[in-house]
């Protein structure tokens, strides 16, 4: 039983929670997942390694780490295309605090310091100033991983502490990598952050209406700063890993991560105009575009095709549930 | 006084006061030789940010282009390999290149999906092409035939033909916008795309047209960078489309779609490739442009930010006449 009002038909029963959970993009995400692992492990007879899979999970847990921060951003309807610059620029950092001979816990702190300070510097750049965050992350994107060529030019930091490669190459225990744990951690705390809290719940009131939020009481600058200042911390926390996993400072280092990263919350079904999304739809879509790169990897594809399959990845998930509508209204 | 407050006029009198200090150590960086060779170095840049604004005055972005002009270049070079005529390779990359742009429109058009999604992917779609037709080879300068490598440096009337290409972009480009219907299509859904859709302007559609033209200029700079540098592999301007997007945005065009000239765009272009030129002759290490175009683009968008900074809303109209 519906009723028509003004041609729009309201259902008077909503559908039960499970049904929903079942048609929702998280589910099939789920589903494309096990497919994706059930086809590798078909592929290749080394799938199924623990140590391989433990292996694999380099593959996403840096970006994933931004992801989640990534994922609130763009609920609020902004973006960070600085992501990979920051990486690089704290890597610089701890590089050059590591030539003067810096313990681990120093670098460690800089690498998170120099993060918080980019984010910063971006979100007072568009909270502050009220600036478009797409145009002012394109130009800090250009600053800080141009800081770095200034600093490093063609040549590199090497000769990081042993202590310091526990965060890359470390193992919490048997296959369970360090940055294995940051990346439940990360997912837990945002989970509970944007689906828990009340800044959740603003969250998705600015990207919904920023200036309905406004004349609500919601101080949408401040929500605005502090979420550059968390995706900031979180690019720190993965230059960290990455440095330590690479054991190496280049300027080009993390290049291309912002596409990755957003490829990642857009696949998580986030909507790129705000206002939607979820944590553990962020948390599938890491998992699946780490099965992806791993299964082509067994299949020695090259990276350079990998980034082909990611931006199509990025591209179709969008697009097929839009032809899928347009196809239905025929 | 409103010429003045032009930000064209601004920006051409820091190009002036820029070309002043370089050439009050370095007088020979003035000289109207080395003026026209800058010109000529910041053609691609001048093509490519002419055909960005006209996707940015339609409220888009287009991340791909730097990718699309590597992979016509590559065609282009690979064309010439297979010893096709130079007149059938020109058009052949200038379609090309409109088509990828295409592919982009129409992705933005028909499925409504966000330029800078888009642009996002297809940027890595259109680079990894590259590495699909060539297997990563490179085709370098003794496999290119010597017609093909001399037409953009061919001297005409004082300017090499690439100098006088990015002239012709800028002409026909300032005719466009101002004196064709699409032109002011373009800043009209820009500006206010409600209205536009009122006045029986399709939004989409001009979008779209916006990215094949961008595409298609993409396209053509492809094989006069190649051709150039007589070199192509799949990494040639990587980066790119930042120093493009940076040139429009110091240029002055508005990221939010509708206000711009084609004299900011080219004054923007011309501002990053007088530094690009002035920093080896000035003896800074060339790893100072990266972070110096971020540091103008940052500056660039504050300073536009600021001269039409909306003066805020009075809610209360007859409280405020009471005081």
């Amino acid at each position: 039983m519906t009723t028509a009002i003004n041609g729009r038909h309201i259902p008077d029963r909503l559908t039960s929670p499970a049904a929903r959970a079942l048609k929702s993009w998280e589910a099939l995400l789920l589903v494309v997942a096990i497919a994706i692992f059930i086809l590798n492990a078909l592929a290749s007879p080394y799938f199924l390694d623990p140590w391989n899979l433990s292996d694999a999970s380099f593959n996403f847990t840096e970006k994933a780490m931004i992801a989640f921060a990534m994922a609130m951003l763009i609920v609020a309807g902004e973006i960070d295309l600085s992501v990979g610059a920051i990486i690089a620029l704290a890597s610089t950092v701890m590089g050059l605090a590591m030539t003067a001979g810096a313990s681990t816990p120093v670098l460690v702190l800089l690498g998170l310091g120099t993060g918080l300070l980019c984010g910063a510097f971006n979100g007072l750049l568009v909270a502050g100033f009220g600036l478009p965050s797409i145009v002012v992350t394109i130009g800090t994107m250009s600053l800080f991983r141009g800081v770095s060529y200034i600093v490093l030019g063609d040549g590199a930091f090497t000769g990081y502490p042993e202590s310091f490669a526990w965060f890359g190459q470390g193992y919490v225990f048997w296959v369970v990598t360090v940055e294995l744990v940051i990346f439940a951690l990360a997912a837990l705390v945002f989970g509970i952050l944007l689906h828990r809290t009340s800044f959740g719940r603003m969250v998705y009131a600015i990207g919904n209406n920023a200036t309905a939020a406004r004349f609500s009481g919601i101080r949408v600058e401040r929500i605005r700063f502090v979420l550059f200042l968390l995706t900031g911390l979180m690019s720190g926390i993965a230059a960290i890993c990455l440095t330590s996993r690479l054991g190496s400072t280049r300027p080009s280092i993390a290049a291309g991560f912002e596409l990755e990263v957003v490829t990642i919350v857009v696949l998580g079904g986030v909507s790129i105009l705000g206002g939607s999304g979820s944590v553990p739809g962020v948390v599938l879509a890491a998992l699946v575009m780490g099965l992806v790169t791993f299964g082509l990897g067994l299949l020695n594809v090259p990276g350079i095709v990998m980034s082909i399959v990611t931006g199509a990845l990025l591209i179709s998930v969008i697009a097929l549930p839009r032809l899928w509508a347009m196809a239905r209204r025929r | 006084m409103s010429l003045l407050k032009s930000r064209e006029t601004i920006l051409a009198l820091a190009i002036l006061a820029l070309l002043a200090a370089i050439a009050s150590r370095f007088p020979g960086f003035v000289a109207p030789r080395n003026l026209a060779r800058v010109l000529t170095d910041t053609s691609p840049l001048i093509l490519l940010a002419l055909g960005q604004m006209a996707v940015i005055l339609t409220k888009c972005i287009d991340l791909s282009v730097a990718a699309n002009l590597a992979l016509c270049g590559m065609v282009a070079a690979l064309m010439n390999g297979a010893g096709v005529p130079l007149p059938l390779i020109l058009l052949a990359v200038v379609l090309l290149g409109a088509a990828l742009g295409a592919v982009n429109g129409l992705l933005v058009w028909r499925l409504g999906i966000p330029s800078i999604v888009v642009t996002l992917g297809t940027m890595t779609i259109y680079r990894g092409s590259i590495f699909l037709m060539t297997g990563g080879a490179w085709i370098n300068a003794h496999q290119m035939s010597d017609a093909f490598k001399a037409f953009p440096r061919t001297v005409v009337l004082g300017l090499p033909v690439m100098a006088w290409i990015g002239l012709a972009g800028i002409a026909a480009m300032a005719l466009l916008l101002t004196r064709t219907p699409l032109g002011r299509a373009f800043h009209a859904v820009g500006g206010n795309p409600h209205a536009a859709v009122y006045t029986g302007i399709s939004v989409g559609r001009t979008q779209c047209a916006a990215f094949v033209l961008s595409g298609a200029l993409a396209g053509l700079t492809g094989y006069l960078w190649v051709a150039r540098y007589a070199v192509a592999y799949v990494d040639i301007a990587a980066g790119f489309e930042l120093d493009v997007v940076a040139a429009c945005v110091i240029g002055g065009i508005a990221i939010a779609g509708g206000a711009g000239t084609v004299a900011g765009a080219v004054m923007g272009a011309l501002f990053l490739g007088i530094i690009k030129n002035a920093l080896p002759v000035v003896g800074i290490s060339p790893f100072w442009q990266m972070a110096i175009s971020g540091s103008a683009i940052l500056l660039a968008i504050a300073f536009n930010a600021a001269s039409r900074r909306d003066p805020g809303r009075i809610i209360l109209k007859q409280a405020e006449h009471r005081t």
